[in-house]
């Protein structure tokens, strides 16, 4: 008898009769408040900045410099990845000086440690936790290249991808791509259950809402 | 060590530690005696509860919701523990069909030895490690030990149990138990022997500790090969696994190792994607007090491509863990206990614990949660698995706070009734019956003697009058003779009556029907 067939058979006798499935009840609330799309866009700011993420906001126009801006003012911060599907306009205000390092399989883990920072759009923000999502499309890349660099930069366009809660985001994101949720840059709460910004993931993490104007 | 069995109960490992035999750790109150005296332990258990406590207390106000997601959670733990042979046929089906591979291990052991020989088929001889209790309770450090193999803890709270030789004594934060100034002393004894020494002159503030611990683990990050995991959710119907952390850990060892191996307990499993709405927001607030947790990782088997693209692993396993599940669930009080998310919400609530620590508990599930897992898992045979059920005032802050309404007093109260009067379990899916416990003897004799005199109202009325009379002579007891001497150690004999209840009633009420009655209440009437 296999491990696989010894556990299912305790089980079966562990519930002889289990019954019709439970319903679920679903009455939780699909969204905490009714707001307005620039209600909605405060609030993930507002969330986002509680936990340490530096928000910016600009328009079309503003994106190029910002980003020029945000890149360089770190010291050293001179090599950036750049996953292939990211609006090339976002970084046509940077120098020539900013060594832009495609995405590629190829590369060790030690190749992507020595890019300063990364800059990636995202799949949606979610205002009531503070958080990003990422699932890996062409403009945001491979995981590990948001996850190495100690400098995260992240362009949300706003408000179309903010929704209001957990509930609005899972049935707009597809179950199978690899997704990975960033609300503030990594923390730790080890020491005396108190919070502390900055262990392994980017300690620095960089939130652009890029509105129409 | 490959995960060593003990007697017929179940062996929860304890990392790091000489003798992870519950057999021969000492019953509750001895453990808890020597915490309890430790002036600076105690300081840093308490500053830590109420720090989180308060903000817990805060973030779940948050949600006008809270109770409706609570039974939601409940619902569905539910529903998937009555059909947990389906859900996990499931799962193993989408994990299979997204390019992971499954595996089931009934035990410890075949767990330790499925994840051992998978780590040396790679030919590697060190893993990286996501904190998992599910690693934990099997003891796979030892076993990966025994067999060359060496496993880093990513986690902060992790590499300080490890580095400092020591156990954890929390579900969430497994080294709530030692204080700034411990950490630092830790961390510049033995950092350098197990890779990048701590910096020069570490100073004791978090951030300075914080980053010894990132220069310390980047190395081993970037070079690992393997990377080991448990997961907080895994789902049915999509094969998704869920991780949620704060570090950043989780991700390196997630997504930078070639081969990724996740050891989950088989009562993880929800049915359907939609069902993480509900935990998502459940478990951060409940656990680290966040709206969210800093990062949290989806992947499903190796993504859309099956590996190709190169984000993440090119082989994924899962380990499937049963280790004392199904006993629990075959009972029908005690089976509550598998909802259970980690939260680790109780642990902070609880008075016990906030005095004792973690370590008492004897298991790698301390706090109330641990009081009744570890004895369902590994049975009542040991001092400590026979006391655990008893590690509790029956507060009932734990359930207040259990984001999956687990009534853990309830399950205390039906496990110190099993381990008292013995009765029918399941051990290792076998159905058996054991013994009333040694120890509760004179309980035993005083439940029987009071169902004596319950079931004979005048020898009841007689005894009444007995203590009353007794009263009146100034005899008050105040601890109890014999047998009972231990009980009344630490508390006080009620006072008698000055005369019995029903004596009172009759004289009061009992034979004409009197109006106004509820001006005329006795000074001397029943307390």
């Amino acid at each position: 008898m296999s491990s696989k067939d010894r556990i299912l058979a305790r089980i079966r006798r562990a519930v002889p009769e289990p019954g019709p499935d439970l319903e679920i009840p679903r009455d939780y609330l699909h969204a905490h408040a009714r707001r307005t799309p620039a209600e909605r866009v405060d609030l993930l700011a507002a969330h986002l900045a509680e936990y340490r993420a530096r928000v910016h906001r600009t328009g079309p126009g503003g994106l190029p410099p910002l980003l020029a801006r945000l890149l360089g003012e770190r010291r050293g911060a001179r090599r950036v990845l750049v996953p292939p599907g990211l609006p090339p306009w976002w970084l046509a205000a940077a120098d020539d000086s900013l060594v832009r390092v495609p995405d590629r399989a190829s590369d060790t883990s030690a190749d992507l440690d020595r890019a300063d920072s990364v800059v990636t759009g995202c799949a949606l923000a979610v205002a009531e936790t503070g958080s990003i999502v990422l699932d890996g499309s062409p403009d945001q890349g491979r995981r590990r290249i948001t996850l190495v660099p100690d400098h995260h930069v992240c362009v949300v366009r706003v408000p179309d991808q903010v929704v209001d809660s957990v509930p609005q985001a899972l049935p707009l994101l597809v179950p199978t791509r690899p997704l990975t949720w960033i609300s503030g840059p990594s923390a730790t709460s080890d020491i005396e259950l108190d919070r502390v910004e900055g262990v392994h993931g980017p300690r620095a993490l960089d939130v652009v809402l890029l509105g129409p104007q | 060590m490959t995960g060593r069995e003990t007697g017929p109960g179940t062996y929860l490992g304890m990392p790091a530690f000489p003798d992870p035999d519950p057999a021969r750790f000492p019953a509750f109150p001895e453990a808890a005696r020597e915490a309890v005296r430790d002036a600076a332990l105690r300081a840093n258990l308490r500053y830590a509860t109420h720090t989180i406590r308060d903000k817990r207390a805060r973030a779940v106000a948050e949600l006008a919701d809270w109770d409706r997601l609570r039974a939601a959670g409940k619902a569905v733990k539910d529903r998937t523990l009555r059909h947990l042979d389906r859900y996990l046929l499931q799962l193993e089906e989408s994990v299979t069909a997204a390019g992971g591979t499954v595996h089931w291990a009934a035990d410890a052991a075949e767990a330790n030895r499925i994840v051992t020989e998978l780590v040396l088929a790679t030919g590697e001889r060190e893993v990286v490690k996501v904190k998992s209790m599910a690693t934990q309770e099997i003891g796979l450090n030892e076993a990966l030990e025994a067999a060359g193999v060496t496993a880093y803890e990513t986690d902060l709270a992790e590499l300080i149990v490890q580095l400092g030789h020591d156990r954890p004594s929390h579900i969430l934060v497994p080294a709530i138990h030692r204080n700034r100034g411990e950490i630092r002393d830790i961390f510049r004894a033995e950092m350098g022997r197990w890779g990048r020494p701590a910096p020069e002159g570490l100073g004791d503030s978090p951030a300075e500790l914080a980053e010894a611990a990132r220069l310390h683990l980047r190395e081993k990050f970037l070079r690992a090969k393997v990377g080991i995991s448990g997961a907080n959710f895994m789902v049915a119907e999509t094969g998704t696994m869920v991780v949620l952390e704060s570090e950043g850990n989780g991700r390196m060892c997630l997504t930078l190792p070639e081969t990724l191996i996740s050891v989950v307990g088989i009562e993880k499993v929800v049915p359907t994607f939609r069902d993480l709405e509900i935990f998502l927001q459940t478990l951060p607030r409940s656990s680290t007090a966040e709206r969210m947790n800093p990062y949290t990782t989806l992947w499903t088997g190796l993504g859309p491509s099956k590996g190709a693209d190169g984000d993440g692993p090119s082989a994924f396993h899962l380990v499937l863990l049963d280790n004392g599940r199904t006993d629990i669930l075959a009972d029908e009080v005690g089976r509550q206990a598998l909802r259970c998310i980690r939260c680790s919400a109780c642990l902070n609530v609880c008075p016990v614990y906030e005095r004792a620590g973690g370590h008492a508990y004897g298991s790698v599930y301390p706090g109330p949660i641990g009081a009744v897992l570890s004895p369902q898992l590994r049975g009542t045979g040991s001092p400590i698995d026979a006391s655990l059920p008893y590690a509790s005032t029956l507060c009932g802050a734990c359930y207040d706070v259990c984001p999956v309404a687990i009534d853990i007093p309830e399950v205390l109260v039906h496990l110190r009734e099993r381990v008292v009067q013995g009765g029918p379990v399941t051990r290792r899916g076998v159905r058996v019956r054991i013994r009333p416990a040694r120890g509760h003897a004179a309980e035993r004799a005083a439940m029987r003697a009071a169902r004596l005199l319950l079931d004979r109202p005048d020898a009841l009325r007689a005894g009444e009058r007995l203590l009353a009379r007794a009263r009146r002579l100034g005899i008050r007891p105040h601890r109890l003779p014999g047998p009972g001497r231990a009980w009344t150690d630490a508390r006080e004999l009620p006072e008698p009556p000055p005369e019995p209840f029903r004596d009172w009633w009759a004289r009061e009420r009992g034979t004409a029907t009197r109006t106004g009655s509820k001006d005329r209440k006795g000074d001397d009437g029943p307390k």
